[in-house]
Parts: structure tokens; C-alpha cells; sequence
């Protein structure tokens, strides 16, 4: 077996050792009704050493990519974001040895699970760099930026069982709605993943001829069927499906169909889990939440912005800060990626402050905790795949 | 306003709510609260005690955290919309209605008002600089508010503090314990083996951890004020230069605004990855995108001018250094750094063309053109000469007749072109153009036949001096320092003390994560017998105890 191959064998047994660590972490949440029984101290364990198992797994497959690329694997959307997996496992560990508690990785770990099983929806081939990539601070700049979101991410978990925990799921409330809302949207995530894979294994192909917005006839290869059509879009590929809807130049066509497709999907999904539950997504996951101490996971989701921030700024600013000057000449270009960077920065900055002066916790800090996470995935995905700029990898 | 005289006999400044001494609360408001505001101690601010002049409330203004608050979102948002469509710096367009009709053609209406709305060039509008104007006074005036204050409470603070201090801290615990001695003492040994800075006055303990966690944020607001100052600066001339130049193969030009420096072009270098180098681990990359770029790099010569020439006199140059500019690899010398930014491949350096008769072919001799240069007149053999009338280097049709040029570079050359021969002494008129030729005078006998070109590539470089960078760094690094101080250490105290009634008080603050100072009393406990203690504000927990979760 080439280096290759051995990479992603380590990649699968990880992801695989993430899914088994999260049942293992249920179990040792419904035992664990008084924290010092036998079997909750059990459970506790092995499920922290499966995790870390599949964490040394997954450093296994980084650092094997890394030595057969001969760059570290953080340059394209795969590799990025499987990092930043990997990483929000890393930060959970961390964290997990200073407070220990199970219901932070029985919803870390599906988090970091999922977001593993999202970067593997790209393409997986190792690309040599481009010109601009070349220099060793893609690597520190990287690691250290996806570092930071990773421990800020940690926080999102933390405020995320803090609201499962103390909302009301028996009145109806804005609180209510929304923490459904978040629980959808995981599902949507799903849903891609389901997606893409159906239409992968189904050998889902067809091209067209497009139009672009500089007037020029361009090729795309569709893999999921065209509900949105390119610019002017004929068909190449034999009996290909019409698309639905033309859209104009200026909107990326395929992408959207992705991203409608991803909709169905995850909607269905989303159906038919509560068909099975016969209720609120949230209120299934409530009762592993009711174990948790607030006091704990509001103090959890404010330390790991302790911990995240100061490594996120280090990262994502000054280190991309130098970088830019090297590479582009100027330390700041208001490039979008740039920009979200700051937005993100400059949130928990607010998150911070609110928290110190304003005596924000509980409720109030467990909301924002979410909105920065949701802040930081848009800057991995919507930035990358939405906005383009110097940055977009796809 | 007057100063407050507590009943321990401190004289404190007007406005202050805590004796900065024994820690009595000093004004009937504090006195009504169950706990204390520890923030800053109870110290008396500027922004809490003063608010008659117009400099009182600017500075209460700027002081609020709430209104810092309001700036930063509003920075954000601000930032975001920014994003939304491209500025006018990443468009491809370089005059303003090149610019308008960009945004016009590719994003429609939408795009007409981002425009109109200055949102194309948001970052450098007056109303967003002065966001961030602004949020560098507010950092500036919130951060003395405070710091000053709070330096001189915490410096001034007794170890005996008053039970009316005490019992309206977070962590709180009073009762008897069976040797009271013994317990203080114990306590004093055990939070000196957890490296606790530990005093002790009579029957009073104050241990003490990691003051100095508390000057974080000012240390991180000082590095963020530096930095703005350093953004600024650039506006001075003389701190930051920001040119590009085009040069080409075998061109040497003066870099611009540079002490007198030349930069020569030795060879443009263009590589992409070959799949033979590295078939099995990025072959099926180069499969899927096609080429994919390894490198782009110009190989230089740099040059100065003598020291007393004007800026741009190429005469007696002396050579500096070789080196080959990469992306990622600029080119530094005093001060400035060049950078491979862009490039054009195979440029038209040269042509040439052979005067012939159109119908025999027979040559009468072959002329090149060097397209930065062209002659007026190229002399062939016997007599036979050609004169270029006009030149168009970028050839972009005719307009009311006229031949138009859209750039000066030689994208598309067409040549207004006289052929003299023997049999014309007066001339036929030609218009040349790249595969094409026009006779606008009426039919001619002879013809110029393209015969070859030659091209070279031209790169794009960037031409960086930005003498802020120094300041920029150092504002980082204070930043840095700063925020790891205030996130990675907090300030811990445990008060215990032995009351005249025989009661042992044991009472803690900590700035951040209650749950570690909760650990540290717990620990004392083991060793010597404390009074139990509670979370005055944990009331999650102290349901749960009440359940019997
Ligand atoms: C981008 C801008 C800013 C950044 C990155 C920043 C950063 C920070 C950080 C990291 C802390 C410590 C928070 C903690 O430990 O939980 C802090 C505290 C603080 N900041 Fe800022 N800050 C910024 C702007 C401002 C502004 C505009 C104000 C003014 C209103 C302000 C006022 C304060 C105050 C009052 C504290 C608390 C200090 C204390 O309690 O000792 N900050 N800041």
C-alpha cells in the first residue's frame, strides 16, 4: 500500500473511531444520574479512549498525507476542512481534561463527525501548490487559524447543551423555534452528505455548455441532476436531463443545485427523523443535555474563547497578516476570506466584552457562542464556495 | 465633589464605592446589594463621578463599554456588506465609468446602487475610517477610565478586610470551627504550597494569585491603539509606498519612487506541473483542473544611479545584486520590497516583414520592427525604402476613418505604411495589420509579406515600501502578550479570617472561571477545617442539590 492509501485507511478508522466514542459517551451520560457510580466512570473512560484512539489516528493520516504531498494538508477544501475536524476533536480532548465531562463529546464528536463527512464530499486528490500557496506559512497560518475556530467551536457545543438543557420544550417560544432551527440545519449538513453520495454512487454525470459572465463558452461537468441550468446551458452529454430553471451569468448554476439538492435531502431527512420521534429534535436530544451542569457549560463555552481567542487571533490575523505581505505584497486587501476573518474576530471580541462588563452568561452567551460558530463555517464554506476571491480554494 | 472619609479612616476619592482599604461599601446604593461589583474594585472612575461639562460627557461617552460595543458591531456589519460584491479594487476596470458600467453590466440594478451608495468602496469612505477613528479614542479614553483606578485599589488593598466587604463576595462562607488557630495557620502553609502570594496580619489571611492578569486587557488595548496609530502613519508621505510597474525581457527601468534604482528583466519564468515529476500522488489533480501553475519568477539585475542623479537618469548605473523574484520570494532592498504580482506571456517584442512585388513574390530585402521603438523609415536595398506613416500598437478598429489605438501595448500592431520603390517614386500606401492588409489609396503593385515575430514575456511587479510595518508588529506583539495575560491566567483571592465573635470567615474572588477557585478553597478545606462555603450566584446547582440530582 502507497502513502497514499494509508492516509485515508487512518482518515476512515478515525471517523469510525468518533462514531463508536459518541455512543460511548451516551452511555456514560445516562449512567451517570450520580457522577461517581462504577459504571459511569466506565464508560467515561473508555469512551475518552476511543476518541483518542481515533484522534492519534486521524494526526496519523495529517502527518502521512503530509510527508507523500510534501506540503501540510491544508490546501484545498477537503484537506482543510477535515483539519478543522480533526482539530475541533483536538480542542474537545483539551477541554475534556480540565472539566470531564461526557455531554460535551456526545455532541462534540457527531459535530466534528460531520464535519469530517462534509470535507469528503470534495475532491480528495492531493494538488500540488499553487505559486501563492508555496511558503511555510500556509502551514503555521492554517494550523494555528483552524486551531483557534476549533477551541471557539468548543464553545458553540458547550452553549448548544446549555440551551438543549434549559429551554422549555413544552411552551412555545422564540427559544424554541430557534434552537429547532440549529438542529435543522445540522440535518441540512446531512443531507448534503446524503446527497452527494447517492448521486456518487448512482455515477451521476453530464455536461454542458455555458455562457459566463465574460461572454465566454465554458464547459461544466454537472454531478448531481441540473435542477438550475448555466447561463444559456446546452447540453453535451446524450439525453441529459433540461435543467429546470436558466439562471443568469452571475450565478454559479451548479452550485446552487447542489445546494438545493442538499435542501431536499436534509429536509426529507429532517421529516422523517421526527416521523420516527414524534417530536422536536431538540427535545430528543434534551434528556442527554439534563445531565449537564449549567454553571459548567456556561463556564466551558466562556473558557474555550478564552483559549480560542488569543490562538484565532494569532492565526487568522497576525500570521496571515505576515503571510499576506509576503505573498500579495500588502498585510491587508480587504479580501473577503480577509474580511470574515475580522467579522469573526471582532464578534468574539463583542462576545468577550459583553460577557466581562455586561454580565452576559447563561442564555445570552450561549446564543452568541452559536452565532460565532455559525460565523466561522460561513467563513469555511459560504466565503470559499460563495464569494470568490483570492482565497477560494474550489 | 468630596472626598469620602470611611469609617476605618482612609480618605478615598469622591466617587468611590468600596473603601479602598477595609473594603466597607461606601455609598447606600452598594450597601443595598447582597454582592459587590469587584470589577474595579469599587473604585471611584472619572465616567461614574463626573458628568456636568462637555468633556465630561464625551468622555462618558467613549468610556461606555456599551458604546464601544455599538461601534464594533457596527464596524462588522459595515465590514460584511463590504463583502457582499467586489470592491473597486478587484474589479477589471480602471476608469470610473469603466468601473459603473462593470457593476452595472454584471450585477444589474443591485449593482448600479452598491455603486451609487459609495458600497463599492466601502472600506476607504470617511463614515467607516471614522468607525475605526473611533473605536480607537473609545479604547483609548475606556481603557484610563479604569486602569488608573483599579492600579490604585488593588495596590492600596489591606489584608484585614471588613466582614461587610466580605460577606457580598460570590464565594462565602462563615461559622466556628474547632481550633480556629490552628485552621489559619494551615491554611496559611497549604495556599503557599499552591503558589498563592500569601499575607498575613493578625487573625487576617489574603492569598493572592496572578495580579498581574488583570492589566491584560489594557496591555491588549494598548497593542490595538498602537496599531491604528501605526495605520494612520501611512498617510504621511514618505511611510508607504504602493507602485507597480510592467517590465519587460531585456528592459531596464527605474523603479519608481526608489533612491535612483533600476530594475532589469533577465528572464521571465512560467512552470506548471508536469504529471512525469509526480504522477502517483498529484496526477489525478492535474487530471481533474487541467494545469495547474508551479511557479512564476522573473530573474533580475538591480542598479543604482549615481548618488547626484535626478531621479530616473539611467546614466552610470553601478549593479547591486542578481536575484529571481517569486511569489512569496520579493526581491528587498532599502527599504523596499519588489513582487512578482502578475505577468504576460509572449508580448510582441519584434516584427518582421519583407517588401515584395504581389504578384512575382520576388523580395527587394526584409525589415524588423522593434515595436517599443519603431523607425520612421527602414532603408532597403536599391532604393527601395519604407517609411512608417503611423503606428497603432493596439489596433482596435477605425472610427469616422480613423485607425484607433485602445492601449500603448503592442497587443494588436498595425502600421500606416509608404513603400518607395523605383517604379513609385511617390509611394504606395498600405495598412498593415496581423494577417491582414489594406490598400486605401486604390490597388498597389507591391505588398509587405509577414515574415516572423519575436516576443517576450513582461512581468508584473509590485513595488512595497511600508516603514509603519515596525509599529504594526510591535502593536501584534503587545496585542499578543495582552490577551494571552487576561485569557490564560486570572486573578485569584481567598480571604480568610478569625472574627472577634470566634467565627471563621472564609470569603474568594476571582475575575474568571469560578469553577478553579471553588477547586483552590476546596483544597484548603482538605488540609484545614473551613467553614462551609456557597456560590452566591450559582442557583442551578443549588437547585440541583435541593433535587437531589
Ligand atoms: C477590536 C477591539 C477590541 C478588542 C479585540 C478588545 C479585546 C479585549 C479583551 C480580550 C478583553 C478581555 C476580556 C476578557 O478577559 O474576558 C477586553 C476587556 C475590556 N475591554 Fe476591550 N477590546 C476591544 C475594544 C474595546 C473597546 C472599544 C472598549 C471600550 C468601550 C473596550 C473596553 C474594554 C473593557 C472595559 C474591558 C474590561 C477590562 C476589565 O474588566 O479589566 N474594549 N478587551
Amino acid at each position: 500500500m502507497d502513502l497514499v492509501s494509508v492516509s485515508s485507511t487512518l482518515l476512515l478508522i478515525s471517523f469510525i473511531a468518533y462514531l463508536v466514542a459518541t455512543f460511548l459517551f451516551g452511555g456514560a451520560v445516562k449512567s451517570s444520574s450520580s457522577e461517581s457510580t462504577k459504571s459511569f466512570d466506565r464508560w467515561g473512560k473508555l469512551a475518552i479512549t476511543v476518541t483518542i484512539i481515533g484522534f492519534i489516528s486521524n494526526l496519523g493520516y495529517f502527518f502521512t498525507r503530509w510527508i507523500a504531498a510534501g506540503h501540510a494538508p491544508v490546501s484545498n477544501l477537503f484537506e482543510f476542512t477535515t483539519a478543522f475536524g480533526m482539530m475541533v476533536v483536538g480542542a474537545f480532548i483539551l477541554i475534556f481534561f480540565i472539566y470531564r465531562i461526557p455531554a460535551l463529546g456526545l455532541f462534540a464528536l457527531p459535530i466534528a463527525v460531520l464535519i469530517i463527512a462534509y470535507a469528503s464530499m470534495f475532491p480528495k486528490d492531493i494538488t500540488p501548490l499553487i505559486p501563492a500557496l508555496k511558503s511555510y506559512w500556509l502551514t503555521v497560518h492554517v494550523i494555528t487559524a483552524a486551531l483557534g475556530e476549533a477551541i471557539l467551536a468548543i464553545s458553540a457545543v458547550a452553549g448548544l447543551i446549555w440551551l438543549l438543557k434549559n429551554i422549555d420544550m413544552a411552551k412555545k417560544s422564540a427559544q424554541r423555534f430557534w434552537i429547532e432551527v440549529v438542529m435543522f440545519v445540522l440535518v441540512l449538513v446531512l443531507g448534503f452528505v446524503v446527497a452527494t453520495t447517492s448521486f456518487t454512487i448512482a455515477d451521476y454525470k453530464a455536461e454542458y455548455n455555458y455562457v459566463s459572465k465574460d461572454e465566454k463558452v465554458l464547459k461544466i461537468e454537472y454531478n448531481m441532476p441540473p435542477l438550475f441550468g448555466m447561463n444559456q446551458s446546452e447540453a453535451i452529454t446524450e439525453n441529459a436531463m433540461e435543467p429546470l430553471v436558466e439562471t443568469p451569468a452571475l450565478v454559479n448554476a451548479k452550485k446552487l443545485t447542489v445546494v438545493v439538492w442538499s435542501i431536499i435531502f436534509g429536509s426529507v431527512l429532517y421529516v422523517l427523523l421526527r416521523l420516527i420521534a414524534r417530536k422536536r429534535l431538540a427535545e430528543v436530544l434534551q434528556p442527554f443535555a439534563k445531565k449537564a451542569n449549567s454553571q459548567f457549560m456556561d463556564e466551558i463555552g466562556y473558557r474555550s474563547v478564552l483559549i480560542g481567542f488569543p490562538v484565532f487571533t494569532l492565526g487568522a490575523l497576525i500570521f496571515a497578516m505576515i503571510w499576506a505581505h509576503e505573498a500579495w505584497s500588502r498585510f491587508w486587501g480587504w479580501d473577503p476570506k480577509e474580511v470574515w476573518a475580522l467579522i469573526t474576530w471582532l464578534f468574539y471580541a463583542v462576545f468577550l466584552h459583553l460577557r466581562l462588563t455586561k454580565g452576559w452568561q447563561g442564555e445570552k452567551s450561549a446564543w452568541l457562542a452559536l452565532i460565532g460558530f455559525i460565523i466561522i463555517m460561513f467563513n469555511l464554506i459560504a466565503v470559499n464556495l460563495i464569494i470568490a476571491g483570492l482565497h477560494s480554494y474550489a | 465633589m468630596d472626598k469620602i472619609v470611611c469609617t476605618c479612616g482612609n480618605v478615598n476619592p469622591a466617587g468611590t464605592e468600596l473603601c479602598e482599604s477595609c473594603g466597607r461599601p461606601l455609598d447606600q446604593k452598594t450597601k443595598e446589594k447582597t454582592l459587590v461589583d469587584m470589577r474595579y474594585e469599587g473604585a471611584a472612575r472619572r465616567s461614574q463621578t463626573y458628568n456636568k461639562t462637555l468633556v465630561d460627557k464625551v468622555w462618558n461617552f467613549f468610556s461606555s463599554v456599551k458604546v464601544g460595543m455599538w461601534i464594533i458591531v457596527a464596524i462588522l456589519v459595515a465590514a460584511a456588506i463590504g463583502t457582499i460584491l467586489p470592491q473597486v479594487f478587484y474589479v477589471p476596470a480602471t476608469t470610473e465609468a469603466g468601473i459603473a458600467d462593470y457593476y452595472e453590466r454584471i450585477y444589474g440594478t443591485f449593482g448600479v446602487l452598491y455603486y451609487k451608495l459609495g458600497l463599492s468602496d466601502l472600506y476607504s469612505s470617511w463614515w467607516f475610517q471614522g468607525l475605526v477613528g473611533m473605536l480607537g479614542i473609545s479604547l483609548i479614553i475606556a481603557s484610563l477610565d479604569r486602569v488608573i483606578p483599579l492600579y490604585k485599589s488593588l495596590k492600596k488593598q489591606k489584608t484585614q478586610r471588613h466582614i461587610s466587604f466580605l460577606k457580598r463576595q460570590r464565594m462565602y462562607g462563615i461559622g466556628k470551627v474547632e481550633s480556629p488557630d490552628d485552621t489559619l495557620n494551615k491554611a496559611e502553609e497549604k495556599l503557599k504550597t499552591m503558589r498563592y502570594n500569601v499575607k498575613r496580619e493578625g487573625n487576617a489571611i489574603l492569598a493572592e494569585k496572578g495580579r498581574f492578569s488583570r492589566w491584560g486587557p489594557y496591555v491588549n488595548h494598548l497593542g490595538l491603539i498602537l496599531f491604528l496609530f501605526g495605520v494612520m502613519l501611512r498617510a504621511i508621505p514618505g511611510f508607504y509606498v504602493d507602485e507597480t510597474m510592467w517590465l519587460r525581457e531585456g528592459e531596464t527601468l527605474y523603479v519608481p519612487k526608489t533612491e535612483g534604482y533600476f530594475l532589469e528583466s533577465k528572464e521571465f519564468i512560467y512552470e506548471t506541473y508536469t504529471k512525469e515529476e509526480s504522477e502517483e500522488v498529484f496526477g489525478n489533480a492535474i487530471d481533474r483542473v487541467g494545469s495547474i501553475a508551479k511557479n512564476y519568477q522573473t530573474d533580475v539585475a538591480l542598479y543604482k544611479g549615481a548618488d547626484d542623479a535626478v531621479a530616473g537618469n539611467a546614466n552610470d548605473l553601478s549593479f547591486v545584486k542578481e536575484e529571481s523574484i517569486q511569489v512569496n520570494e520579493p526581491l528587498k532592498f532599502a527599504n523596499f520590497s519588489v513582487f512578482q504580482m502578475d505577468f504576460k506571456l509572449d508580448e510582441l517584442k519584434t516584427m518582421t516583414f519583407q517588401l515584395q512585388d504581389k504578384e512575382t513574390k520576388t523580395s527587394f530585402g526584409d525589415f524588423t520592427i522593434d515595436l517599443a521603438d519603431p523607425q520612421p523609415i527602414y532603408e532597403l536595398q536599391d532604393g527601395y525604402k519604407v517609411e512608417v506613416l503611423d503606428y497603432y500598437a493596439d489596433f482596435s478598429g477605425f472610427e469616422d476613418g480613423v485607425p484607433q489605438s485602445k492601449t500603448p501595448l503592442p497587443n494588436n500592431p498595425a502600421f500606416l505604411i509608404k513603400m518607395t520603390t523605383p517604379d513609385f517614386p511617390k509611394g504606395e500606401t498600405s495598412f498593415v495589420m496581423i494577417q491582414e492588409t489594406m490598400e486605401p489609396f486604390g490597388e498597389n503593385k507591391h505588398k509587405i509579406a509577414f515574415q516572423s515575430v519575436e516576443t517576450r514575456d513582461v512581468s508584473g511587479l509590485t513595488i512595497r515600501k511600508d516603514l509603519t510595518l515596525p509599529i504594526l508588529g510591535l502593536g501584534g506583539l503587545i496585542f499578543m502578550i495582552g490577551v494571552a495575560q487576561g485569557s490564560y491566567w486570572n486573578h485569584r483571592r481567598i480571604w480568610i479570617q478569625l472574627l472577634n465573635d470566634g467565627q471563621v470567615v472564609v470569603a474568594a474572588h476571582t475575575n474568571k472561571n469560578w469553577l478553579s477557585i471553588r477547586k483552590d478553597i476546596d483544597a484548603v478545606s482538605e488540609v484545614a477545617t473551613l467553614p462551609v462555603y456557597e456560590d452566591q450566584q450559582d442557583l442551578d446547582s443549588k437547585v440541583e442539590k435541593e433535587e437531589g440530582v
